[in-house]
This record gives structure tokens, sequence and C-alpha cells, in this order.
């Protein structure tokens, strides 16, 4: 256990390295020239110039990444070259909104997606499980902008309940934050809820079948003992799989759900430095998200070894 | 059904396959998912014979009209029949949905078989540019391809495609880490069967529950994502229709035009339900415990 | 019975929280904005967003009315010299930065090299005539030119005009950005990219009287649909760029007002007429052939379809009802039969090309109401969506063959004119270079009398709806909607909202 820890951890630099030279080539596989994105409507060529020789835009690629991650090493992300401020701080200002975000849509999703899974499995026919399933597709089918502009509709207009968009820092004003920052969540989390409600219901359907459930149950033990600590211990292996790779997504910044609520996260950051060819920033943020990744598909692989110890061989 | 005419109809033994199929008849939801998605696949091949009108043919005179007599389902914001680009719409949008998640699982599952059966260092080359591509955003991606491959359904299908596979290698890993330390695995290795025996005849059917419920629910986010991909310029280009696209121009105006959302959004949402209903059904007749 | 009752209860709790936060920014303007600008320094910026946040924040030399005359700012008043080659120009007294610092003719000075000097600064062009100034006294300053220039005081009734206090500037260097200062009414107090930018009164402002407000909050809200959401809930004061298809919905809100601007800036589709190989080889290298193609075009009816009636239909760089339109080329009306008889003589009867279309909702309304109307004409066009970034780089390249593209609009006609047609101009996509549209073009540069300028416009829309390197289609309404309590809303053409004499009753 402690060795394969040890190992991949090792890899954690490697993988990491990969990603940002994956990224540095794909951007410039990107048709546009970044210094004729930012130079604004008026395209003065001497402006132009400048910017190609500020982002070095005339030296071959490895070269580029050199500089770069020479920079790196010396804790320099660089600056965003729209709105000149380093990407550092844009990075540090967005990671809390996203990551508030992001937690918050995943804590909704796992609790409606997996116990409404759960339901539907052990009611499996019955009107629940109908109900349970209809919901689920429902959120699937349901694309994450239509929903958030009919709820701001509704909710914030119709109703006045919540603010329509926008974000409130938790340290200003909590009750606000929360007020701004639920109806994205529930979006957010709506969609995911889906996802692993239908995963949950699938594995549960297929351990409720498996032969120490069925041990469990010959011995007597109360349903909810054998549905709870048995069957869905099993079940969750691709939940835990799902789960880790929807929270990697959610971290990485959801582009439509914080488009549509004004949400300053990281999803808006990256979509904007994409469009606006802003290299530095896609580079910086893409290293935060990946790293997310990495860690949390490492929590998943140990999360199979905690619930599943024969894997562990 | 009585045990004699199970035995005339089915004189003896048959293949795992033809009991899967029977086992998946009997189900009520599976066969309703399935005669959606013929329908829904008819719309698509027979649009030309069905659409009451050209789905391209704009009426100025008639922009953003509700349902009516003349158009059923009412018309667009360039006095489009929205019927018509529904029906059409069909094929960009199957299209999009099944091929992508098809490259998908023709990519992802081999490899994360092979990872999680073969393991060390293949497994942790194949898990590692799987959380590369992973945290590589996908715009990035999408937009390199459709420069590359030019401005299409089929680069769009593909950027999909590519952008899914990732999870399906880990899902189909991880199932097989589980499925590999069970006791019938140890058994059918004691038993010399070969490696590629057991990964294809004991491993693969177990991982098959997950990767349904992954396929069937990805046909529903590739026929959304396909949508914003037309945006970018990657996939069916305007005039042309999908649903997404619709859908993506329709929000522009749920105020005043909700029609226009409500078809192509309850066209993709029965379509999903009856991939899931499928994918339900086909599951449950898999299973070699669930009878 | 139960649902309904937590239902309200829940509803009651954020109600309360939502009031609460209502109260307490009575004296603050909330204004959502359709994007992010970009950097808030007056030489570096570069969008049309960003002009708005520097009409509070950045005080002009000059400025421009409703009926786009020149009026005063921070100078007084302005004289040409008899050979129109230098402006002296009165500075009002009196005036401070936002850092206490004096305004006065060697600010001007500092300013105006910096625009002229400044690594990445976008307003070389703009001022490329400007040779030199001179320090005449502390309140006198003199611009001189190397030849007369037509457009130079509506140039610095825009960013080239702004002036920022000269320690400041010398202190932050090329990050001045992050921390500018100026001399206009408010001053700049914070930003969080993508989310606000926040402005707090000045109380030094020369002007203080005509302010009414204690913060301006600017708010990115990108999506038309829930920036009107935000001013319908009472989150924003203020909306620019109000979705077309939503203007009857705010017309009927008895809460809200609306503002319809016609704007400065045009509509068209450029042709690649000498950019690059491509222009030998496309079908529209025909001048019949592009004439044919506007004349399958209902201008009134794309202003109908695709801007939901909120512009003005056009065939100049100029609406018409500016004083700048040349009369002498009216808009044209549709004609298919016309067309058709064009391509029968240019030999193409189907004539087919690909239409370069950016991503923006309006933009693919506009190509797919185009591609329809042409194909009546007998044209068969291919729409292609092309990203933002995607399509510079093509345009640049001149590996299209036509081109949506709008611009927002310069005060003075020569902003929307000489950059696009000009030969070589770096804006000039179409690659048209013809020898009479250029003399005229850099003729009426040099021309200040205002008759006779007049004439060489009216020459330059006759060469170019002969040419036409570029179709115009129409040009927008700019639409502001807005809280019927706030008055004093003054709508200048260039569609930047002006916060002196805005007050909230």
């Amino acid at each position: 256990m402690s060795g394969f820890l040890v190992r991949r951890l090792a890899t954690i630099l490697p993988t990491l390295l990969f990603v940002t030279i994956l990224v540095f080539g794909l951007q410039q596989l990107l048709p546009g020239d970044p210094a004729v994105a930012l130079s604004g409507e008026d395209r003065d060529p001497s402006v132009i110039a400048y910017l190609h020789q500020k982002m070095h835009l005339d030296d071959p690629l490895p070269v580029r990444y050199g500089y770069w991650l020479r920079d790196l090493a010396h804790g320099d992300f660089g600056e965003s070259i729209r709105i000149q401020q380093p990407v550092l701080g844009l990075i540090l200002e967005k990671l809390p909104v996203t990551a508030q975000l992001a937690s918050m849509a995943i804590l909704i999703a796992i609790v409606i997606g997996v116990s409404a899974g759960i339901v539907s499995a052990v009611k499996k026919d019955s009107i629940w499980d109908y109900g349970a399933n209809l919901f689920a597709l429902w959120g699937l089918s349901t694309p994450n902008f239509w929903l958030g502009i009919m709820l701001i509709l509704l909710v914030a207009v119709k109703l006045g309940w919540l603010p329509a968009s926008g974000y409130v820092s938790p340290a200003e004003d909590l009750r606000a934050n929360l007020a701004a920052m639920i109806m994205p969540a529930f979006v957010l989390g709506n969609s995911y809820a889906a996802v692993l409600m239908r995963h949950t219901r699938s594995a549960m359907l297929q351990v409720l079948n498996a032969d120490y459930v069925r041990t469990a149950r010959a011995k007597g033990l109360d349903e909810r003992v054998v549905v709870l600590r048995h069957a869905l211990r099993n079940a969750l292996i691709p939940v835990i799989t799902l789960g880790a790779l929807s929270f990697g997504e959610l971290l990485g910044g959801t582009v439509l759900t914080e488009s549509v609520f004004t949400i300053p996260g990281f999803g808006k950051l990256i979509v904007d430095a994409v469009f606006n060819r802003d290299y530095a920033v896609v580079q910086g943020v893409v290293l935060f998200t990946a790293t997310a990744y990495i860690v949390l598909n490492l929590l998943a692989d140990l999360g199979y070894f905690l619930v599943n110890p024969r894997m562990r061989g | 059904m009585s045990a004699t005419a199970d035995i005339a109809s089915v004189p003896r033994e048959r293949s795992p396959a033809q009991r899967a199929l029977r086992r998946l008849l009997r189900r009520r939801g599976a066969l309703i998912g399935l005669a959606l998605i013929v329908f829904f696949l008819l719309l698509a091949v027979a649009a030309p014979y069905l659409a009451p009108d050209d789905p391209l043919k704009t009426n100025f005179l008639l922009v953003r009209k509700p349902p009516s007599g003349l158009h059923l389902f009412g018309t667009d914001e360039i006095g489009r029949d929205v019927l018509s680009r529904v029906i059409w719409g069909a094929r960009a949008t199957l299209l999009a949905g099944l091929v992508s998640v098809t490259i998908a699982i023709g990519l992802g599952v081999p490899l994360g078989l092979v990872a999680g059966y073969v393991g060390r260092w293949f497994d942790m080359l194949i898990s590692r540019l799987s959380d590369a591509m992973l945290a590589c955003p996908p715009l990035i991606l999408a937009i390199a391809l459709a420069y590359t491959l030019g401005p299409s359904l089929s680069s769009a299908m593909i950027a999909i495609g590519v952008t899914y596979t990732p999870i399906f290698v880990r899902l189909t890993r991880a199932q097989v880490l589980a499925v590999k330390v069970e006791d019938y695995i140890e058994a059918a290795r004691a038993v010399g069967n070969s490696h590629l025996r057991i990964a294809v005849r004991h491993v693969l059917p177990n991982v098959i529950p997950p990767l349904l419920v992954q396929a069937t629910v990805s046909i529903a986010t590739a026929i959304i994502a396909e949508a914003s991909l037309s945006f970018l310029g990657l996939g069916q280009q305007p005039p042309a229709p999908s649903w997404g696209s619709m859908l993506n121009v329709a929000k522009n105006y749920i105020d005043n035009a909700p029609w226009m959302a409500v078809w192509p959004g309850l066209s993709i949402f029965l379509v999903v339900m009856s991939f899931n209903l499928l994918g339900d059904g086909l599951r449950d007749a898999l299973d070699p415990r669930h009878r | 019975m139960h649902l309904k009752s937590w239902v309200s209860r829940i509803g009651f709790a954020l109600g309360v929280v939502v009031g609460l936060a209502a109260s307490a920014h009575a004296q603050t303007l909330r204004i959502g904005l359709a994007e992010d600008p970009d950097v808030l320094d007056p030489t570096q910026a570069r969008t049309f967003v960003g002009r708005i946040v520097f009409a509070a924040m950045c005080d002009k030399l000059v400025d421009i009315d409703e009926n786009l005359k020149i009026v005063p700012q921070l100078a007084t008043s302005w004289e040409w010299s008899a050979d129109n080659k230098a402006l002296t120009m009165k500075l009002r007294q009196g005036v401070t930065f936002q850092d206490g610092e004096p305004f006065n003719a060697e600010a001007v000075k500092f300013n105006i090299e910096r625009h002229k000097t400044m690594q990445g600064s976008n307003r070389k062009a703009e001022l490329a005539l400007v040779t030199g100034v001179d320090v005449i006294d502390p309140s006198t300053v003199r611009l001189d030119l190397s030849a007369p220039f037509a457009p130079l005081l509506a140039t610095l009734a825009d960013r080239a005009g702004m002036m920022v206090s000269p320690k400041a500037a010398q202190a932050a260097g090329d990050k001045f950005g992050a921390q500018p200062v100026c001399s206009g009414p408010f001053k700049f107090a914070e930003r969080v990219a993508q989310d606000r930018i926040v402005l707090e009164k000045y109380p030094g402002y020369w002007n203080k009287d005509a302010i009414h407000f204690d913060k301006v909050i600017y708010l990115p809200v990108v999506d038309n649909t829930v920036r009107l959401a935000n001013l319908q809930s009472g989150q924003l004061d203020f909306i620019e760029r109000l979705g077309t298809s939503d203007v009857q919905g705010v017309e009927r809100d008895s809460r809200l007002k609306i503002a319809k601007i016609v704007g400065l800036g045009y509509q068209g589709i450029d042709f690649n007429v000498g950019k690059s190989d491509i222009a030998k080889t496309t079908v529209l290298r025909d001048p019949r052939v592009r004439e044919a193609f506007s004349l399958s075009l209902d201008r009134d009816a794309i202003v109908q379809v695709a801007m939901d009636g909120q512009a003005v239909a056009g065939d100049q760089w100029v609406p018409p009802n500016s004083p700048f339109f040349a009369k002498n080329v009216p808009v044209p009306k549709r004609d298919v039969a016309k067309a058709k008889a064009l391509l029968k003589e240019a030999g193409v009867t189907n004539p087919s090309f690909t239409l370069m279309t950016p991503t923006t909702n309006e933009a693919q309304k506009l190509g797919q109401v185009v591609q329809a109307m042409a194909s009546e004409a007998g044209f068969n066009i291919k729409l292609q969506s092309t990203e933002f970034a995607t399509s510079l780089n093509l345009a640049d390249k001149g590996e299209f063959e036509a081109y949506i593209l709008e611009w927002s609009g310069r005060a003075d006609p020569d902003g929307n004119l000489y950059n696009f047609l000009a030969c070589g101009a770096p804006i000039n996509y179409t690659g048209y270079c013809q020898p009479e549209a250029e003399q005229l073009l850099k003729a009426q540069r040099t021309t200040l009398d205002a008759a006779e300028r007049q004439q060489m416009f009216d020459k330059i829309a006759a060469r170019e709806a002969a040419d036409l390197p570029i179709v115009y289609l129409y040009n927008r309404y700019w639409l502001w909607a807005y809280n019927k309590k706030l008055t004093g809303v003054r709508e200048v053409p260039d569609a930047l909202l002006r916060v002196q004499g805005l007050k909230m009753e």
C-alpha cells in the first residue's frame, strides 16, 4: 500500500510536466495570432510587433516553453496580457470561488444522486424507481445554461427570492454569498446527480444479486443493514471514479454555468483566455486544475482499496 | 408461461446471446426505449418524406410565430418551420450522440481493459495519459481540432469522442481492478485459461454494466456538446439544424418564443430517456446472475 | 399544505436577505456591461466596453454632444492656426487629478507624448500626425501637426484625449492600468477580473455638482437574458446592449425605461477584393456579382428580422441620419430581377461563396437571413461560423471570400472609413486599393472645411458603391435599459454613458 502510494506520488510531477507540454503544444495548434487577437479593434501594427516581442512569439516553440518553465521555477506564472494582471494573483482570486461552487455542487450531486440511486435500485420497478429515473433523465437532458436561465427567470425575476446572478465573497457577507451560490450549485449538482444516480442504481443492482449479499440476507440481517453496509460498499467503485472525475471537472471550472450566473471562477477565466489567446493564463490555470485532477484520481484509486480491501493485492 | 410451451418453442440449448436477447425483449421499459429509438432513427432516415416543409425555407413575415395549423410547432427566429427542423435535426443529433460515444468506447474500453488487467508500467502510462487528457481544457482541444480537421459535423464527433475517451478508460480500469481479484477469475487462471480469454470471457462481462450506464449517459451530454461546438464553428454548420443548436438559439427567446425550445428540448429528453431505458434493459439482460 | 408553508418560509427568509442587500447600495449606481473590459489604461485600451468605464473615470480634452458637436471638457476653447497645422487649446483651470496632482499644460504634453511613445500604445496611429506639443503657459498648449488633420478634435474626444496623472503614470510604468489615476468624476477603487470594477466619487472633481452618486460599480454580465433579469430584479440600475428581442418586453415594463441611440458604427460584409490570391479566384472578384449580391438584399427586412427592427437600414459607413451621410448614394431598394440580370451579364447565374460568420447570436442570424435572401437571386452561400480569434487570423491573412464584420464606430467618419478602405491600412481586410478612392481618402483628412470635406465624402461614397469592397447593411441602435427612477441619461451617439447629471429620484 505504501509502496503504491510512493510510486503514485512519484508520477505526479512527470504527469504535470506532460500536461503542460500538451496544453502548450495544443495552444500553438490553435489558429490565430495572440498578438492580433489582443491588439483590439484598431490592430495597430506597432502594437502587434510589440506584443510579439513581449510574448516571445517569434521564438521556436521549445524555447518558449523553456521560458515559461524557467519563470515558473522562480514562482512566476506570467502575466495576463489582456488585463495585465499577474496570473498567480488571478488564480488565487478565482480558486476559492470555484472551490466553493464545486464543493457545493458535488455535495448536492452526491446527496441527491446516490440516495436516489439506492432507492431506485432497492425499490426496482416501483413508482419510486420510475420517479427517480425520470428525474435523472430530466437532469441529463436539460442543458445547464437552459436550466440556469429558467431558474433565474423564475426565482429571481418572477418570485424575487434570490439575486439573478453575481458573486459576493463569503468574507464580505456569508448570507449574500450563499444566496448567490445556491442556484448555480443546484444547476451544476443537478446534472451530476443524474449521472451519479444512474451509476449508483446500476452498481447497486449488480451487487444486490451478488452471492455475499444473498448470504447476508440469508443470515437474516435487517435489509437496511444489508443495503447500506454490504451492498453499497461494493457498489461504490464506479461512483467513486465518477465522483472524482466530476469533482475534477467542476474544479476545472464550469464555463456555461459560470457564464450564465456570472460567477467569476476558473471556467470564465480559462474560456476568455482561450478565446483571447491569453496563453499565460491558460497555462497557469491548467497547471492548477491538472494538479487537482491528478490528486483526485489518486484519491479515487485509494478509495477503491478502502471500499474493497481485497484489491490491495 | 408453461414449461411445455417453453420447451416447444426453444428446443435445445440456446447461446448466451440468444438468452440475453430474450431477456431483453421481456422487459417493457427496454421495449419502449427500443421503439422510441427506432422511431427517431426512422425520423432521421425518412426526414425528406416526413417533414411538412423545407427546414431551411425562411419566411420573414412569419418570424417567431406560435404553433398554429400552418406550423404545428411554430416558427423560429427567421421564420422557419420548427417541426421540419426537429425532424431533420434528428439526423445530426443522433449521429453526434452515437458516433462520438462509439469512438470513445472503441478507444477507451480496450485501453482500460488492458491497463487494469496487465497493470504495472502499462497501467501507469495509460492512467497518467488519461489524467493528462482530462486535465486539458476540452475547449482548446475542440478549437485545435476544428482548425486542423476543418469545420464539420464529423470533426465535432471526433472531438467529443476523444474528450470522452479517458472517462471510459478510467471506468473500465476501475471495474477491472475490482473484478480481477474475484475468486472465479483466480479459478479461471488456475485452470490454465489464457489471459486474452480471461479478459474477454470473464472480466469484460463484469465491466459492462457501468459502461452501459456511462454510454447512455454520455449520449445525452454528447448531444448537448455538439450544440456548443457548432457554435464555435465545429459542429453542424448553420442553417442546417440539430436539436442542440436549435436549443442554443432558443435560449435567447425564452421569454417571447418558448416553443422554439420546447420541441427540440423534448426530443432530446425522449432520445436520452430511450437510450437509458434500453441501457437498463441490456444491463439486466447481460447480467448473468440476474434472471 | 406542509410543503407550501415551507416554500413560503424559505422564500421569506431569502427575501429578507435580498432586501437587506438592496438597501445598502442606495447611493451606488450599478451598471451591467455586456463584456469584461480590457486593461484600464487609456493609452493601451482597445475595446468598446472599456470606453464605457473610462467615461466615468477619465475626462478628455473635449467631448462630443448628442449632435456630434465637439464641446469643451478639460479644454475650454481651441483654435486652429491659419495653415491648419497647429491647434492651440485653452485649458480649464483648477482641475486636479484624482491623486491631487494639478492638471495643466505640462500634463497635456506628458499625456500626448505618452500616447505617442509608450510601448504597446494603441493611440499611436490616431496621433501619428501630431509632431510635438508646446507648453505656451500653464493653461495653454499647442499641438503641432505635420499636416492638417480633420479628425483630430474627434480623436481628442476619445481615449487619445484622456488625461492621466503624470506622477502616477510615471510611478506605475506599464502597470498603470491596474491602478489608473485620471481627472474624471469617479476614481478607480477596485477591480475583480470578470466580476466587477468599482469606482468611487472623487471629491475634488471640478464639476462635482453634477455628480449624484457615491459609487459606480460596473458588472460584466455576458448573457443578454441574465443581464436583463438582473435589471428586472433590481440588482442593476442600468444595462447596456439590451437584446433586440427583449425590447418589446422592456417597453411593456412600467418600472423600466429604454434608450435607443443610433450608433456611430455599421454592420457590413467585407469582400476579399485584393487581400490575397483568393481575391483572384473567388466568384466575387467581379464587381457585378458584388452589386448583384447587394441588390438581392432587402435591407429593411434584414433590420426587421435580424435586428427585430432595432437598427436603421444603411449603405454607408455612417447612418442615414448622420450629417456626414452622402445623399447622392441613397440606400438601394431590393431588386432581384436586376440582380439576376447582373449575374447573367457576368456569366455566373449561380455563384457560390463562403461567408465567414462570427459566433454571436446576432451575426449567425444575420448570416442565415442574408443567405436566404441572396439565394432568391441565385446565390449559393455557405456559412462558416468562426470563433473570434480564428476569424481575425483568417481575415488578416486574407483566407476568406466574404466576412461579416461589425464596427463600433467613431465620432469622426474618418474613423469608420480610412482604416478600412485605404491601401494597406491595418484593418483593411478587403485589400481594397483604388487610386481615386485613395486620393480622396487622404484629402478628406487634411480638409477642415466641412462643406468641402462633405463633397469628398460624397465622391468616396459613389466610388465605394461602384466598387463595393464592403456591402453596408445597417447601423444598429445601441439599446440601453434602465430603472425609470434614473434621470439625466444623455443619449450621446458614441453610446458611452455620461455619469454627469445622472440622478436616482
